[in-house]
């Protein structure tokens, strides 16, 4: 049995989460809800839009970027764009989007417990979590605009603008609160409720990597949490701690900036890096290469990524001493990363692979992200990082990692858990023509913007000198492309929603313990805690359950 | 569904939300503790960088604040939390009574710790020792670092004290009521873990401020 | 998957599930804490005494680690760390090695930079 459990076979057929009768009814039963399950699918639905709405920004952005000059926006329009595309693409869709959706949905699950720790904690967060994108869109219409500072708020000029930075500030914050009673959550989860026989390297691999995260969650988050109260505080009482003219140091904003958003890096990676090892296996059906040295990496990463921050602040006059230092350490975490894709890669070795739509996804991700990685190795080297800084090579280089990180990932684990959250099937075709198209417009998309960031083309400038323009022209359409394979696979996926064949409790052959319940699960999960016997990767006794046409 | 089997559910229901984990809910207050250890984490890094690009103005600074009051501030915490702890004691001692007396004294003083502020942050603003004030104005560039941050720090501090305040408040409300007792006291506890952490912030700002010669 | 003998609970002993779901009663008596108390306002006094001698460079440093013997006091006996699972010892660990590094990496900046 999966993941080694002894089992109880003969399963009474239990209502699943969806129909149970609970104290309310329509409406009001997913929005005062504890349960998991629930959560992770408000989280869904409502990071979905925030997700559709800042990639509308992000195509009006590479649209303005057609023609030099003005060609539907104005400078401060398009200053405005690039920060909202920022904020809500980083706060509210990569930071959150894999632990709020499957870390609720699946982790409790595959932990082989009926909730987790703190149900109402976890609804909070996401009142937390819907607050804090309510702010950001609501200072657009407030004061005088939403904010012009990209996302990273630096000062001074954060401080001196016009526009309304104390209340996108603020809604970062508490978005930031969200984060962290989310991976409090987790992280007491983790320690208390696993089931008998789950002991710490039989977890699941996606669980040690929100462990990880969690703890980073929970270990930086607050020192941007204060860093943004300060700017506030700055900006209503002037009280001088950032502002050079009173004798601050603006660069000290920058240090406690990067303290938490560098590892914030890896809060949004690691989570993905863990579903890939979840993914690999299954189609593979192989058990994983190397488990121990894929979960305790995800510790090595964690710890390294609070070392590496003065990477960002190369050109920003740090001393001379620390560069050489953050450059020498951000090697480092090349290493725990190497583990993880080089078993990966192992894994495959002499695999039965079945090429599905999570699996395609999967395996773009793994081309993508090393593209992304080893132009950050470029960029974490001194040297080219000081001819390469604030240009669009740096834009190509966040995208590859973390669009084609966490993003090709979150739409992996979207379709390898859909079937396991709405208990249907989506048109497999569809989703992997969607895949390739999707993978080919990103290219498109992003590695122009190499080129021309070797070539000098500054970033967040909403015009340019026309001898890029044929670089900016590819890019634009690589744009089109990209957004018409999310919008055939988000078609496709509410098509299976609505329309899908019912499917099995574990349609892919899965081995972990979420495979073992019914799709879709019960309100707790299991009729009964199991006790798992085995590690999670065991596939000798997984029978796949094919989709009765 | 047969009107059994809901029934049956909704208890579940309930039995999710009534599962008692002590354990876990320490886990939890621990964790949400260090959130805070690092909030203020990024003030010390301030302080500590301001501090070391500033170290004359800080002196000088520091001679604006009254050694005795921040000293007699400090007894005060320390006997609060004294007294959270005593009053954990007393409950598990099953002796009520003298739990909610304990915790009493620790809202009062935590109340007197707050006028006590009051009347420093008050004569310091008299003075115009305050952002953009006309006093501060006069001073230094460090001067401005030390008291934006001694406003920011002791002010965040305060702002803690009185979240205690209310978090102890609504456990004795619970003692009260015998929802909190001898026998499920971590809620007690939990907030007893809130104050200590408050108090050992106040444990590091007390010589970093007002202990500079 | 099954052989992985170096099972972390059996290295760190920290396999903290299903133990202790309602917490028992393990503090020590009145005594034991009002002793602490007293040791904390000694230190008071003594970091206050120690402010009024010139000790230059030392005088940060005193201070210091006066305050951090206080916590210590604090976190272990107020805050019962010593009588708690291993665990939460590890975590606290944990917080103040982020919180050390990252002052230290800090200051590898505005050391050479100043």
């Amino acid at each position: 049995m999966a993941n080694g459990t002894i089992a109880v076979e003969g399963k009474t057929a239990e209502v699943d989460f969806y129909h149970v009768k609970g104290k309310y009814k329509g409406i009001l039963s997913w929005l005062l809800t504890t349960d998991h399950k629930r959560i992770g699918l408000m989280y869904l639905s409502s990071m979905t839009v925030f997700f559709l709405s800042a990639m509308t920004l992000g195509v009006l952005m590479r649209l303005e970027m057609l023609t030099p000059g003005e060609t539907i926006m104005s400078a401060q329009t398009y200053n405005s764009f690039f920060t909202l595309h920022g904020v809500i693409m980083i706060f509210l869709f990569i930071i959150p989007g894999v632990p709020a959706v499957f870390g609720n949905f699946i982790l409790p699950i595959q932990l082989g417990a009926k909730d987790v720790q703190f149900p109402r904690l976890n609804l909070l967060s996401w009142y937390l979590y819907m607050i804090g994108g309510g702010l950001a869109i609501f200072s657009l219409f407030v004061g005088s605009g939403i904010a012009d500072t990209g996302w990273t708020f630096y000062v001074p000029f954060s401080i001196r603008t016009t526009t309304n930075v104390s209340l996108t500030v603020f809604a970062a914050f508490v978005l930031g609160f969200s984060s962290i009673l989310t991976g409090l959550n987790f992280l007491t989860t983790i320690h208390r409720l696993r089931c008998p026989g789950m002991t710490w390297f039989r977890m699941p691999l996606f669980v040690w990597a929100i462990y990880a995260t969690s703890w980073i969650q929970v270990l930086a988050t607050p020192v941007i949490g204060i860093t943004l109260l300060l700017v506030i505080l700055e900006r209503a009482f002037g009280i001088g701690v950032f502002d050079p003219t009173l004798g601050g140091d603006p660069l000290l904003y920058q240090h406690l900036f990067w303290i938490y958003s560098h590892p914030a890096v890896y809060i949004m990676v690691l989570p993905a890096m863990g579903v890939v090892s979840e993914i690999i296996p299954t189609f593979a059906k192989k058990p994983i290469f190397g488990y121990v040295p894929i979960a305790i990496s995800s510790l090595g990463i964690a710890l390294v990524g609070y070392l590496v921050w003065g990477h960002h602040m190369f050109s920003s006059g740090i001393s001379d001493t620390s560069r050489v230092i953050f450059s020498l350490l951000t090697f480092i975490v090349a290493l725990p990363s190497g583990i993880k894709v080089f078993n990966w890669v192992a894994t495959l070795y002499k695999g039965s692979i079945d090429v599905t739509a999570p699996m395609l996804f999967t395996l773009l991700f793994i081309f993508i992200f090393s593209i992304g990685g080893l132009t950050g190795l470029v960029l974490g080297a001194l040297n080219t990082d000081i001819f390469l800084t604030d240009t669009y090579f740096v834009v190509g280089h966040f995208h590859y990692v973390m669009f084609g990180g966490m993003g090709l990932i979150f739409f992996a684990s979207l379709h390898y858990w859909f079937p396991k959250m709405y208990g249907k099937m989506y048109n497999e075709k569809v989703a992997k023509v969607a895949a390739y198209w999707i993978g080919i417009g990103f290219n498109v998309l992003y590695f122009p913007m190499f080129i021309m960031g070797y070539l000098g083309m500054p970033r967040r400038y909403y015009d340019y000198l026309p001898e890029f323009q044929t670089y900016h022209i590819i890019s634009t359409v690589g744009s089109w492309i990209l957004v018409s394979g999310i919008l055939v696979m988000v078609f496709n996926l509410i098509n299976g929603i609505r329309n899908g064949k019912k499917t099995t409790d574990n349609p892919w052959g899965g081995t972990t313990l979420e495979w073992t319940v019914p799709s879709p699960p019960p309100l707790e999960n299991f009729e009964e805690i199991p006790t798992v016997t085995t590690g999670p990767y065991d596939h000798t006794h997984i029978h796949k359950q094919e989709v009765k046409n | 569904m047969s009107q059994n089997t809901e029934t049956a559910v909704q208890e579940e229901i309930h039995e999710i939300h009534m599962h008692r984990d002590d354990f876990g809910s320490k886990m939890g207050m621990w964790l949400f503790l260090f959130t805070e250890v690092l909030l203020f984490g990024g003030l010390f890094i301030l302080y500590a960088s301001y501090r070391f690009i500033y170290a004359e103005s800080f002196a000088i600074a520091a001679s604006e604040l009254d050694v005795l009051m921040g000293a007699v501030n400090t007894v005060i915490l320390l006997t609060s939390s004294l007294t959270v702890v005593l009053g954990i004691v007393a409950l598990q001692k099953n002796n009520k009574k003298l739990c909610l007396f304990f915790l009493w004294v620790t809202i009062a003083c935590g109340i007197l710790f707050l006028v006590n502020k009051y009347f420093e942050w008050g004569a310091k603003f008299h003075h115009g020792i305050y952002p953009k004030g006309p006093a501060l104005q006069d001073m230094g560039e460090g001067e401005v670092m030390y008291f934006g941050l001694y406003y920011v720090m002791t002010g965040l501090h305060g702002l803690h004290i009185i979240v205690g305040l209310a978090f102890i408040g609504f456990v004795m409300w619970q003692i009260k009521k015998d929802v909190i007792t001898a026998t499920n006291f971590q809620k007690l506890e939990n907030s007893g873990l809130y104050w200590h952490l408050v108090d050992i912030i106040w444990i590091f700002l007390f010589p970093l401020f007002y202990l500079i010669h | 998957m099954n052989n992985h003998k170096s099972d972390i609970t059996e290295v760190t002993g920290l396999d903290d599930v299903g133990d202790g779901h309602i917490a028992e009663a393990h503090h020590p008596t009145y005594g034991v804490n009002i002793l602490v108390w007293i040791g904390l306002l000694s230190l008071t006094s003594i970091t206050v005494a120690v402010a009024g001698i010139n000790l230059g460079s030392l005088a940060l440093s005193a201070a210091l680690i006066i305050a951090l013997v206080k916590s210590m006091f604090v976190i272990n006996f107020f805050m019962h760390l010593k009588y708690d699972n291993k665990v939460f010892k590890i975590f606290v660990g944990v917080c103040m090695l982020i919180f050390i590094v990252v002052l230290i990496l800090t200051f590898f900046d505005l050391t050479f930079r100043y």
